[in-house]
């Protein structure tokens, strides 16, 4: 696909500070979440967990529960059906375990009742006789070959042989030569790193409602990025047909990444199946802890060479990441994104995925790139602190730009690496002094971008106003964005549009709101729509002058004559045409479905600096300045929130969110009061500096944005931390016990 | 189990329920009362989701029995703008983008007034201390701080 790229073009809405158009809807209390909904005759489920980490299931005796009053349906693994798809009946398996539990907080069987406190009373009368199974919670134990099986049988052929058990798959990724390119080093610095898994903690927990009826017939409503992923999930977990469940997606509070997949959503199905009613299923914030997906723990080691005048002649990685229980990808990402940043002669990342018993990993923002960059920033930057080099003259001396050999394969296109670096170098931040115990950390970071499959209608109302039918889930402002386009490409005020979130039975499929994929895949989508639409109006407008097709053009909301030797006609606005469409071939409306390629890949520099308390070891972040391309900023409101946002969940990772595992391999902090998420009293200001490198296949040059920004925080804040104390920290979260032990150490 | 009648006033309507002893007053306004604009993000007390003010006071309403509320003045998001006009607060969150998903919007927004309402000057610092049980996942707080004091400086000027 191509579009006139780099041509300035000069954006009447786009780019302006609008008002989001469900606003008052969420300031008012009267915006819909996934729990905020009610049916008649609904019931409340419950679902019973594991509380080992590891068993074999020998029996569920059901029949005490059953007898309960009020009770009137009970479901287990076995209730659901056989999907032809593994990956699918992995998730199955994790809905509701069928032999084995694999983790602590394994749903083992599900209840529905007419209130939660007899729903809650049936899940305690549920009898299940577990057989003990050795347990490994830890990546780098079950990367050892004696350690206990999560599951067998799960290596592919990648994996080499007498391997542990629990490989499920292997990547490599690089060029070059790594011997000759090392030798030219002066010098070389070898660090292993870990990193805790951490969890999206999305305020709003998991929920929905569900209805399905004994013809086969399925109502499901729930909070998710994507409902037209869950129809798909859920219609073969359940044996339904996929046009007969209707999936609608709720407002969201908060995915991440998250809620890209099931958890509760067939379950529900299955316990309404059985009832004939519907039923709403909610999780608690301790089970959306134990139970949904975190991000992957990781352990990586990395190699880099570097010559004293600051040039990386060589770098590798071998990367050991656990996504929980299940065979998990995510991997992959880490070891693509390792040194991303980064223009290298040769470079090697191995990537090894590891199961252990724990919950089934899920996206969490530009998953599996930020341990990996973290690994990667600390090393060049210990090496800048042995050259004594400016760590950000290093970066630009090295960094990725147009034509480089990416590391991962691609050579890149329009990149704003280089902008990027340079507009960190020239801010007021990066020169400003510091105190005692205080350091300056910078990192880079990136993330791939993602297109997709999109599917839009765009429908011209008679009155003149317009209508976007779009099909994922606005997490942050994305109907506002969305919005935007259409009134920029149609020439029509923003508030004359309204963008409207289709159910999977109102428009076609739509990938599922992740890869910050929208507003670059469905703003394309839109465009296109409109352009659609356009063309029709034209047409339209054409026939009533008696002029060709071609002979009229769209300008400033108007069809207009495309010179004066087309004919001398007053110009028709979109509501002049729209007014009279029933005379001129009936309703207009524009489509436009696409597999969109070309996202575009995005890199930012996060400067930050820290004090650290060398008696508690506790780290306070006094600054914080993050410097993202974002292609065109559509709504630079927006585009800030989710560089500030990003920041913050990189801030809370690299300080004090970790997933504690206990030796009874039970996690111990399920809940937001051990599990600690920044507060606003822990936080300056996180300023941001957008800068707009067009990315060519985006007709207004729009790269996603939402992710890049957690991957730099983990390296910025643990490069600050050295720079503060001379202590280089190779764990994470950098939590005050551990830090201060080290300090202690040191 | 048996019920309990409560007599409440909620954002100055009277509301009388039924409830068991175990209902917290955010399962009363969630389940009972279609008041579903409070939201469970924990029911710990640890997320500030569901913010109410109850007879002037702060709370979670996830911590309070809904038992406790008899006789009590309790409000809510849903009572916050007055009829179509918006609290300043809740005009400058949505002008300053300082809600994206908006599930701990209703929480903050209650918290913030009661902060402005004790404090109608408050510094930074304060703010973010106040705030400091309201977790927000989307947005690095960065965008809600500044909304709350320029909402608050346009309360001062508009009450002088």
């Amino acid at each position: 696909m191509t579009f006139q790229s780099g041509a300035k073009r000069d954006f009447q809405v786009v780019g302006k500070r609008l008002v989001r158009p469900d606003g008052i809807d969420k300031v008012t209390g009267k915006a819909l979440y996934g729990a905020d909904f009610s049916a008649p005759g609904m019931l409340f489920g419950r679902v019973l967990r594991s509380p080992h980490p590891h068993a074999r299931i020998v029996s569920i005796d059901v029949s005490a529960a059953e007898s309960l009053e009020g009770v009137k349906a009970i479901v287990t693994g076995w209730d659901l059906a056989e999907p032809e798809d593994e990956a699918i009946r992995d998730i199955r398996d994790n809905c509701l375990a069928r032999d084995k539990v694999l983790y602590d907080g394994h749903a083992v069987a599900a209840v529905a009742a007419t209130s939660k406190s007899i729903a809650k009373e049936a899940i305690r009368l549920i009898k299940v006789e577990y057989e003990i199974l050795p347990h490994v919670t830890d990546v780098d134990v079950a990367f050892r070959p004696d350690a206990p099986a999560v599951q067998e049988g799960r290596s592919d052929e990648t994996v080499p042989e007498e391997s542990s058990p629990n490989i499920t798959r292997r990547f490599e990724f690089g060029h070059g030569n790594l011997e000759d390119c090392f030798a030219k080093a002066d010098k070389i610095v070898e660090r292993s790193f870990k990193t805790a898994a951490t969890h999206q903690g999305y305020i709003e927990p998991h929920a929905c409602l569900a209805s399905l009826g004994s013809d086969g017939r399925g109502e499901l409503w729930c909070c998710t990025q994507g409902q037209y992923l869950v129809r798909t999930v859920c219609s073969e977990i359940l044996g339904l047909e996929a046009s007969q469940l209707r999936v609608t997606a709720s407002e969201i509070g908060g995915g991440f990444g998250g809620k890209t997949t099931v958890f509760i959503e067939p379950v529900a199905l299955a316990l309404s199946g059985k009832a004939g009613r519907p039923v709403k299923l909610v999780m608690s914030r301790e089970e959306v802890f134990r139970a949904s997906g975190p991000t992957c723990s990781s352990s990586i080691d990395v190699k880099i060479g570097m010559t004293k005048d600051g040039r990386i002649t060589a770098g590798e990685a071998v990367l050991r990441y656990s996504g929980g229980a299940f065979p998990c990808e995510t991997v992959q990402f880490g070891s693509q994104a390792a040194f991303a940043a980064y223009d290298l002669d040769a470079v090697k990342t191995h990537g090894f995925n590891v199961m252990t018993n724990r919950p089934k990993e899920v996206a969490y923002r530009a998953p599996g790139a930020p341990m990996a960059v973290y690994a990667v920033e600390s090393v060049v930057d210990e090496l800048c602190q042995e050259f004594d080099l400016d760590p950000l003259e290093v970066r630009l001396k090295n960094a990725a730009r147009k034509g480089t050999l990416s590391a991962y394969g691609p050579t890149f296109n329009e990149i704003g690496l280089m902008a990027t670096l340079e507009a960190a170098k020239a801010h007021p931040h990066y020169s400003a002094p510091l105190g005692p115990n205080q350091g300056r950390g910078l990192s880079c970071g990136f993330w791939f971008n993602f297109g997709g499959n999109t599917c839009v209608s765009l429908n011209i109302n008679s009155d003149g106003t317009v209508g976007v039918v779009e099909g994922n889930p606005d997490i942050g402002g994305s109907r506002a964005s969305i919005s935007m386009m259409a009134a920029e490409e149609l020439g029509v005020p923003y508030e004359k549009v309204r963008t409207v979130i289709a159910d999977t039975n109102t428009l076609g499929y739509n990938d599922t709101t992740d890869g910050s994929r929208v507003t670059f895949a469905v703003g394309l989508a839109t465009i296109e729509a409109a352009r659609d639409a356009i063309k029709e109006m034209c047409g339209r407008v054409a026939k009533l002058w008696g002029i060709d097709e071609e002979a009229v053009i769209w300008e400033n909301g108007c069809a207009k004559p495309a010179s004066s030797n087309a004919g001398d006609f007053e110009p028709m606005s979109l509501a002049d045409i729209a007014a009279i469409a029933d005379n001129t071939g009936g309703p207009i409306a524009g489509h436009y479905e696409v597999n969109a390629d070309g996202a575009g890949v995005s890199f930012g520099v996060h400067l930050c600096d820290v004090e650290v308390d060398r008696e508690t070891g506790s780290t306070q972040i006094l600054r914080y300045t993050v410097f993202q391309d974002a292609g065109k900023a559509v709504h630079p409101d927006y585009v800030e929130g989710q560089m500030q946002g990003g920041a913050v969940q990189g801030i809370g990772w690299a300080l004090n969110e970790e997933y504690i595992y206990g030796e009874d391999g039970k996690l111990q902090n399920a809940g937001f009061l051990d599990y600690r998420v920044p507060v606003a009293s822990d936080l300056p200001q996180i300023d941001t500096v957008i800068l707009e490198i067009p990315n060519p296949g985006h007709p207004y040059g729009v790269r996603g944005v939402g992710e890049t920004s957690i991957v730099p925080p983990l390296a910025a804040i643990s490069n600050a931390v050295c720079r503060a104390t001379g202590v280089r920290m190779t764990e994470l979260p950098l939590s005050p016990a551990r830090l201060q032990k080290a300090l202690q150490e040191a | 189990m048996k019920m309990i009648p409560v007599s409440t006033r909620i954002n100055g309507d009277e509301r009388e329920f039924l409830c068991a002893p175990d209902e917290t007053l955010l399962d009363v306004l969630r389940d009972r009362l279609g008041l579903t604009g409070s939201k469970e993000g924990c029911g710990t007390g640890d997320c500030g989701a569901c913010s109410v003010m109850l007879n002037g006071r702060l709370v979670c309403s996830c911590l309070v029995l809904a038992a406790e509320s008899e006789g009590a003045e309790v409000e809510t998001i849903e009572g916050m703008a007055e009829g179509q006009v918006l609290h300043p607060l809740q005009r400058v969150f949505i002008e300053k983008a300082a809600l994206q998903c908006g599930i701990c919007t209703p929480g903050i927004l209650v918290a913030a007034k009661a902060l402005l309402e004790k404090n109608p000057d408050p510094s930074e610092t304060e703010i973010r201390y106040w705030l400091a049980g309201n977790l927000c996942r989307c947005t690095g707080y960065d965008k809600i701080i500044r909304a709350v004091q320029e909402a608050a400086a346009e309360i001062r000027r508009l009450q002088p």
